[in-house]
């Protein structure tokens, strides 16, 4: 465990990976401070839109969504996902969005 | 020099004629605080009869999601140096050829930035990197990719296809596995390196029945080597066993599974009917000399093996009973099938749901059927003992 800080008087709990451990701690403010840890100096629509996708699936369903899905609906190709949140989806864009550590196989 | 931890347990596993991971493990510990570590935390674990490595670390290097296989200790106050021990895979060459050179280089780089422990090869076929820290990824990456190799697959994605050495070493090679590996992996990079799937899917290609890469036991995708002529028999040389005291009755004929040879003692003959042979390479590797794959060579191309992880362990089932591959026509309508089974598997599989289970789910006839993938007897494991499923109402009524 550890703690995340970052100006603006940011600080909060995260786990070995950097994702935050209480999801309800999370604001916009927060995001962009960890997009920033993810290699996202700036947050622009499109980083919005699948930051918000991501907690609305969350919020309703309690898990994230699967990788295809959320492309198919927020019409963002992989590809450009990746060219948005460079580590990826799930260790990049669901850590901005705040949600628990995404659970997968090696 | 490293702290000294005392580890009775693990030296007893020195102990005989064989090699052991201890050793090597001791050896990499005299320079490396991170292996002298993971020995103290492995007797420990022996003592306590817990594993203390943690599940589920996410991490990676930029674009890509798959590569790397996060480690953490449970308790890194006692273990600093392997507070992080995350994995590192690493495409390896088809068919695991290498030069001195580039072995040697790979080890620089891991002894420079990580435990210098690897594992060559990993049963997923990459090399295997073991144990090094968040930081250090990147730099990995990059110095890796400066000698021209790159991360493998890990999650659910393709994984990095793997192959036997086919036709660079072995007479029974019925196609060019390298080559078919080597073109798989160019042409699934984005899906290799970018996990978009339910769950990971793997190809492995063998290029005979005896399958050396085991790919049918545990591959989404087995492309394995057959021929679809006769056996090619040399009787001179079936003649030559037998006068150097081969039991060829007893050794090779009752071992036939499908029964279907005769050995004349007389005048030293063996007869094969090819018609009800299943492929299955015994009587080949009993008498090597003698008997042959034939000429008409190509691949079986089965579907949905795994080893038992969240269920339990499923066989392959036959997709394709046999393709020339050297045909590339042939090929290209292969690659479409299997992106025709990764669309309907990603839109209709659940998450962590392995191809072979999400047929068991649906059913083989629907599979098939969704895929556009004509059944036929030669699929069937025992098509003349089983009837199988493939009968439809009307068809019976005829």
């Amino acid at each position: 465990m550890g703690v995340f800080e970052a100006e603006g008087g940011i600080k909060v709990e995260v786990d070995e990976d950097g994702f935050i451990q209480d999801p309800d701690v999370w604001n916009e403010d927060l995001a962009k401070a960890l997009a920033k840890t993810e290699g996202v100096e700036d947050m622009d629509e499109e980083h919005w839109k699948l930051v918000n996708y991501l907690r609305n699936y969350y919020q309703q369903f309690g898990i994230a969504p699967m990788v295809r899905k959320l492309c198919k609906e927020t019409g963002i190709p992989l590809k450009r996902v990746y060219e948005l949140f460079p580590s990826g989806p799930a260790k990049g864009a669901c850590k901005v969005a705040g949600l628990p550590k995404p659970t997968g196989c090696v | 020099m490293p702290k000294e931890y005392k580890t009775p347990k693990l030296d007893d596993l020195e102990k005989g004629p064989w090699p052991s991971f201890v050793k090597e493990i001791k050896q990499a510990a005299k320079n490396n605080e991170m292996s002298n570590d993971l020995l103290a935390v492995l007797e420990r674990s022996y003592d306590e009869r817990i594993g203390h490595w943690k599940h589920g670390g996410i991490v990676g290097v930029m674009g890509y999601g798959g590569g790397v296989i996060g480690r953490y200790i449970d308790i890194p106050d006692e273990y600093p140096n392997i507070s992080h021990f995350h994995t590192m895979r690493i495409n390896q060459p088809a068919g695991w050829f290498y030069t001195s050179e580039a072995l040697r280089s790979i080890c620089d780089i891991w002894e420079k930035h990580g435990s210098g422990l690897t594992n060559m090869h990993g049963s997923t076929g990459d090399i295997v990197l073991l144990g090094t820290t968040t930081d250090e990824l990147e730099p990995t990456f990059q110095d890796l990719a400066h000698v021209g190799f790159d991360l493998g697959g890990s999650g659910s994605d393709v994984r990095t296809p793997s192959c036997c050495v086919g036709e660079a070493r072995c007479e029974w090679a019925c196609y060019d596995t390298m080559g078919v590996c080597y073109e798989t992996t160019m042409r699934y990079q984005d899906e290799l390196h970018r996990p978009a799937f339910p769950y990971k899917w793997k190809f492995k290609f063998a290029g005979c029945p005896n399958d050396c890469v085991a790919a049918k036991a545990r591959a989404d995708i087995s492309v394995v080597g057959t021929w679809r002529d006769a056996i090619k028999v040399d009787d001179a040389e079936v003649a030559t066993y037998y006068d150097n005291g081969m039991d060829i009755f007893n050794d090779v004929v009752l071992n036939c599974p499908a029964r279907c040879m005769k050995f004349d003692h007389e005048s030293k003959k063996l007869e094969i009917n090819n018609a009800d042979c299943r492929r299955c390479m015994h009587c080949i590797n009993a008498m090597p000399k003698a008997l042959r794959p034939g000429d008409d060579k190509g691949a079986t191309i089965l579907i949905g093996a795994k080893a038992p992880i969240i269920e339990g362990a499923l066989l392959s089932s036959v997709l394709i009973p046999f393709l020339k591959m050297e045909d590339e026509e042939e090929r290209e309508a292969w690659y479409d099938i299997m992106e025709e089974i990764q669309d309907i598997w990603c839109e209709e599989g659940k998450n962590r749901e392995r191809i072979g289970e999400f047929i068991q789910r649906v059913g083989m006839a629907n599979f098939l059927e969704a895929v556009g993938v004509e059944p036929i007897p030669e699929m069937v494991a025992y098509p003349r003992d089983n009837p199988y499923i493939f009968f439809e109402q009307d068809e019976e009524e005829e």
